[in-house]
């Protein structure tokens, strides 16, 4: 069963059977950030480490950044947020960023479970 | 020296933004609304389609008072303010003894005298600088009662006519005393967003009042800061601090229309003000830099600062102001560039992180301006 982690920069992640995790901005993210217009997305294949930028988000107020929660390679990136960036902003947890196949998975007991971090926005 | 830390500032219509749920963030010393709900691509759209509702309250609204105001605000401004009719606005700046750029503002002819309508960020410095100069001649009083709305858009003028059908008679750049359910308003036919509107000063106490009348109607929403910005960028006007400073001249801004024919070199009243001889003297000679419409190819917004560079990969200038354009769909920006690279049509480039994004100079303003002009 898959459980969703979130890290203190706003992002989720959430580990398939798979054991690959899909990352994306958590809806609070999305919200502060307002319309995105843009997202830079990383290439699959490139190997991530953990607090790194991996991806940077224009809204129409400021440019911002995707810091990896978890270190691994990514496997996939999501090309429809390339044509639609506001698809996070319709749906921020359903539209992932990238999917990455995990280095360390002792990382994700770094970030925070949902009620952790419902508690640390608040 | 002691660091004054200054209180924050609210317009009146404060607690009105936070009920419709604003989000709230500082700007030249106000809380100021920069979104709503709605968000600030939405709040764009809606204004360019129907009409939006803006609390510019933070703005500063000056009074210029006796029989030689006009005469005397000349004495700071490259514009005819002297055979500025009753009831006509004008756009003006003070300048500075370098002829660079202190504000831009609004002037308009009134019964009283001369109405002012400056940046909020420059109030204070624009009314000491008017009581250095010209105090001895004419009275200066900043109207601190008083608050100012924005109505703008395509469907302004029929909510507007509603509420006073006399508006309907005002054309761009004019004002008109007009009671709105029951309020005595200072309105001018003019605005910051590229489309047809208005601009209503009203006492404060009665802000929140016309803001809910208006806001009623089904074709307004409210609209932020950040939608104001976008909507200013996309009409191609300056914003005070980004495209205007004190080291740039209202000619390198691309502002020499505003130069009234009466003040320059051949005009009926030359010069006279802070600054003319250097202004004369690039009206003639010409200018090294300028300021430019800046189309960048793709997606990505290319923001205030970014580093302009030319074929040569020389350095040549900095965006001054830059974003996404939600009605022209993508990334406009501004920015000055040596005269030499200034045609429209010349390639450059920006450099946005690690990479160069290919740009083109292009006219201004990005989006077709509806001016209502009778």
């Amino acid at each position: 069963m898959s459980q969703i982690k979130y890290s203190e920069e706003h992002e989720w992640v959430e580990v398939g059977d798979d054991g690959i995790a899909s990352i994306g901005i958590t809806d609070f993210a999305q919200a502060q950030l307002g319309d995105l217009v843009y997202i830079e997305l990383p290439e699959e294949g490139q190997e991530i480490q953990k607090g790194e930028s991996v991806s940077v988000i224009e809204s129409v107020k400021a440019a911002s950044e995707l810091y990896a929660p978890v270190s691994g390679t990514i496997v996939e990136v999501n090309g429809a947020l390339d044509e639609k960036p506001e698809l996070v902003n319709q749906d921020a947890m359903g539209n992932w960023f990238i999917k990455v196949k995990l280095s360390d998975a002792d990382e994700l007991d770094d970030l925070m479970d949902e009620a952790d971090y419902k508690d640390s926005i608040e | 020296m002691t660091q004054a830390t200054e209180s924050i500032k609210y317009t009146p219509l404060y607690d009105f933004h936070k009920q419709l749920g604003a989000k709230m963030v500082e700007f030249a010393g106000y809380s100021m609304p920069v979104q709503y709900p709605l968000g600030i691509k939405q709040e764009h759209l809606h204004t360019r389609e129907k009409a939006g509702l803006f609390d510019v309250s933070h703005m500063g609204q000056i009074l210029l008072k006796g029989e030689s105001a006009a005469a005397e605000l000349e004495k700071l401004v490259p514009v005819d303010i002297v055979d500025l009719p009753k009831m006509k606005q004008r756009y003006a700046l003070f300048t500075n003894s370098r002829g660079g750029v202190l504000d831009d503002l609004m002037v308009t002819n009134i019964e009283d005298g001369l109405f002012l309508v400056v940046n909020s960020a420059c109030k204070q410095k624009d009314v000491e600088h008017l009581k250095r100069h010209i105090q001895h001649k004419c009275d200066i009083e900043m109207l601190k009662d008083r608050s100012l709305l924005a109505l703008q858009g395509p469907a302004a003028a029929g909510i507007m006519a509603k509420l006073a059908p006399e508006s309907s008679q005002m054309v761009f750049m004019t004002a008109a005393n007009l009671v709105l359910d029951g309020v005595e308003c200072l309105v001018t036919r003019s605005g910051y967003t590229g489309e047809d509107g208005f601009e209503i000063s009203l006492p404060s106490s009665h802000a929140e009042h016309l803001a809910r009348l208006l806001l009623e109607e089904e074709d307004v929403e409210m609209i932020g800061l950040g939608a104001r910005d976008t909507l200013r960028l996309e009409a191609g006007l300056c914003l005070y601090g980004h495209d205007l400073n004190e080291n740039i001249t209202p000619v390198e801004a691309g502002l020499t229309w505003a130069l009234s024919k009466e003040r320059r070199k051949d005009g009926k009243r030359p010069g006279g003000y802070l600054g003319f001889d250097k202004i004369f003297e690039q009206l003639e000679k010409g200018i090294q830099m300028k300021r430019v419409g800046l189309q960048p190819e793709g997606k990505i917004p290319v923001r205030e600062n970014s580093i302009i560079v030319d074929d040569d990969d020389q350095i040549i200038g900095k965006v001054s102001s830059g974003g996404f354009g939600p009605s022209v769909g993508g990334p406009v920006s501004m920015g000055y560039v040596p005269i030499e690279s200034a045609k429209e049509g010349t390639k450059l480039w920006a450099l946005v992180r690690d990479r160069a994004i290919p740009m083109q100079v292009v006219p201004l303003p990005f989006m077709k301006t509806h001016y209502y002009r009778g």
